[in-house]
């Protein structure tokens, strides 16, 4: 079965005397060489120009707020028991008299931890989430100079009161209306 | 190779200048200093333009006009080899013996081929002066008309000697840690990088001379400017044909991948020698000819 139309079948035929000179192909090679100078490039330059992603790409999490700015996360524990790369850790706590307006339930995660080293950003959490606390976003998880850096506490992860992300833009999360 | 781009070349003076506990220290520094010495001053016979007329005297722009300019380019070219040599045998490393000798051989194979070719041109020009070979090919009477195969050789030995990249085995850095030069470090290390690329301004500037008119610009006689003018311009002409040369020899390393030793010498040896001979003895036929036999 062929797949692609591109195979060619090799001949161990003796070489013709232009292709012993090699300079025909010599001047092939140059035509596309040169044919590729002009080309638009393949790549960016990353921190300057950023590419474009698709619409459902899947990039640094972040735990959502109501509209209210309390966390809707429960530390239910589905999403760390969903990933697949074990990479979600938490510890709950009771919401004390007084933290309504930080907390919706009156369960909540005092702790949430995400390894973006061993995530893999397959999006089983943000399914797996009833509350839809967790999403992944468009976001690019950001090079850093220490492992432990890496590690994304809920300093990370909680979006901001005032600079909510917008988990509209990747589309509809897979399983979802 | 990577970290031989000028840039880094710079950056090398701020490297750790490291030598080798068993190394021959005053020869492991002569090494690049030759390396160096000898690709510069390769420029003094190359006419870099005709003459300026300044405040009533005449500057030709040519450091030494030797009557035996060719002759005095092969012969400095070939101490290019004792540079590399040196630093391979000085490191006092197999590998980096290994290296000098597989760079020197090739070097030396490459540049048989190369003054044959050469010798067909001076044939033609009756002089060994590069200032008169290119004051002969004025008004569009280049050589590469007549040497069309001498070009082909001397192109392609000048890739071979400056260690570019179909004949980059001296320094093979996808598959070897280097060659001849493994042990060095630093400066020295970008003496020897930089030299190579000098080698290959100066052989740029060669071919352009020899083969492709040096300073020459065809028609510009007619436009009628002042002897200055014309001058200058012919610089810039020049140096459009060497960066054209410069282009082609990246422009190559974009493209071909590198022969393999064998490979190697024997497109040395076996094709562009006598081919080399061959062209020479046509050339010596043809002036026959033309002069009536």
């Amino acid at each position: 079965m062929l797949l692609t139309n591109r195979s060619k079948v090799v001949s161990k035929k003796e070489m013709t005397l232009s292709e012993k000179l090699y300079l025909p192909a010599i001047a092939t090679g140059l035509g596309i060489t040169l044919k590729h100078f002009f080309q638009k490039k393949a790549t960016f330059s990353y921190p300057e120009v950023q590419r474009e992603f698709a619409p459902v790409f899947r990039g640094r999490h972040v735990l959502k707020r109501d509209d209210q700015g309390a966390e809707r996360c429960t530390a239910c524990g589905l999403c760390a028991v969903a990933c697949p790369a074990e990479a979600i850790t938490m510890i709950a706590a009771e919401r004390k008299r007084g933290e309504e307006h930080l907390y919706r339930e009156e369960k909540y995660a005092e702790k949430y931890e995400i390894n973006m080293l061993r995530c893999i950003f397959c999006g089983l959490c943000e399914e797996a989430c009833p509350k839809e606390a967790i999403f992944l976003t468009d976001r690019i998880t950001t090079a850093e100079y220490h492992r432990d850096t890496f590690i994304y506490g809920k300093d990370k992860l909680v979006e901001p009161i005032d600079q909510r992300v917008d988990v509209s833009l990747r589309g509809k999360p897979s399983g979802r209306d | 190779m990577v970290y031989c781009s000028p840039w880094l070349t710079e950056q090398s003076f701020f490297k750790e200048d490291f030598t080798p506990a068993h190394a021959d220290k005053f020869l492991f520094n002569l090494a690049p200093g030759i390396a160096m010495f000898v690709a510069l001053i390769t420029g003094a016979a190359i006419p870099w333009g005709g003459t300026l007329h300044l405040f009533g005297t005449d500057y030709a722009l040519q450091i030494a006009d030797l009557n035996i300019g060719i002759l005095y380019i092969s012969g400095v070219v070939s101490i290019g080899v004792y540079g590399i040599m040196l630093g391979g045998w000085a490191s006092n490393n197999k590998f980096a013996l290994l290296g000098a000798i597989r760079a020197s051989s090739q070097m030396i194979s490459y540049e048989i081929g190369m003054g044959i070719a050469i010798i067909a041109i001076v044939m033609m020009s009756g002089s060994l002066s590069l200032d008169e070979i290119v004051r002969q090919q004025a008004g569009f009477h280049w050589n590469i008309f007549y040497q069309p195969i001498g070009f082909l050789i001397f192109i392609t030995c000048a890739f071979a000697e400056c260690n570019r990249t179909p004949f980059d085995l001296p320094e093979c850095e996808q598959e070897l840690v280097g060659g001849y030069h493994t042990e060095y470090s630093s400066m020295k290390l970008g003496f020897f990088m930089f030299s190579e690329y000098v080698n290959m301004f100066i052989s740029s500037a060669l071919m352009a001379s020899l083969y492709f008119g040096g300073y020459n610009m065809p028609f510009i006689d007619q436009l009628g400017l002042p002897q200055n003018v014309l001058t200058l311009l012919g610089t810039a002409f020049l140096f459009a044909k060497i960066f054209f040369f410069i282009f082609f020899f990246m422009w190559i390393r974009w493209t071909i991948p590198r022969f393999r030793y064998d490979q190697l010498m024997h497109l040395g040896w076996k094709v562009l020698m006598p081919l080399a001979i061959v062209n020479m003895l046509l050339t010596g036929g043809a002036i026959l000819l033309k002069n009536g036999l």
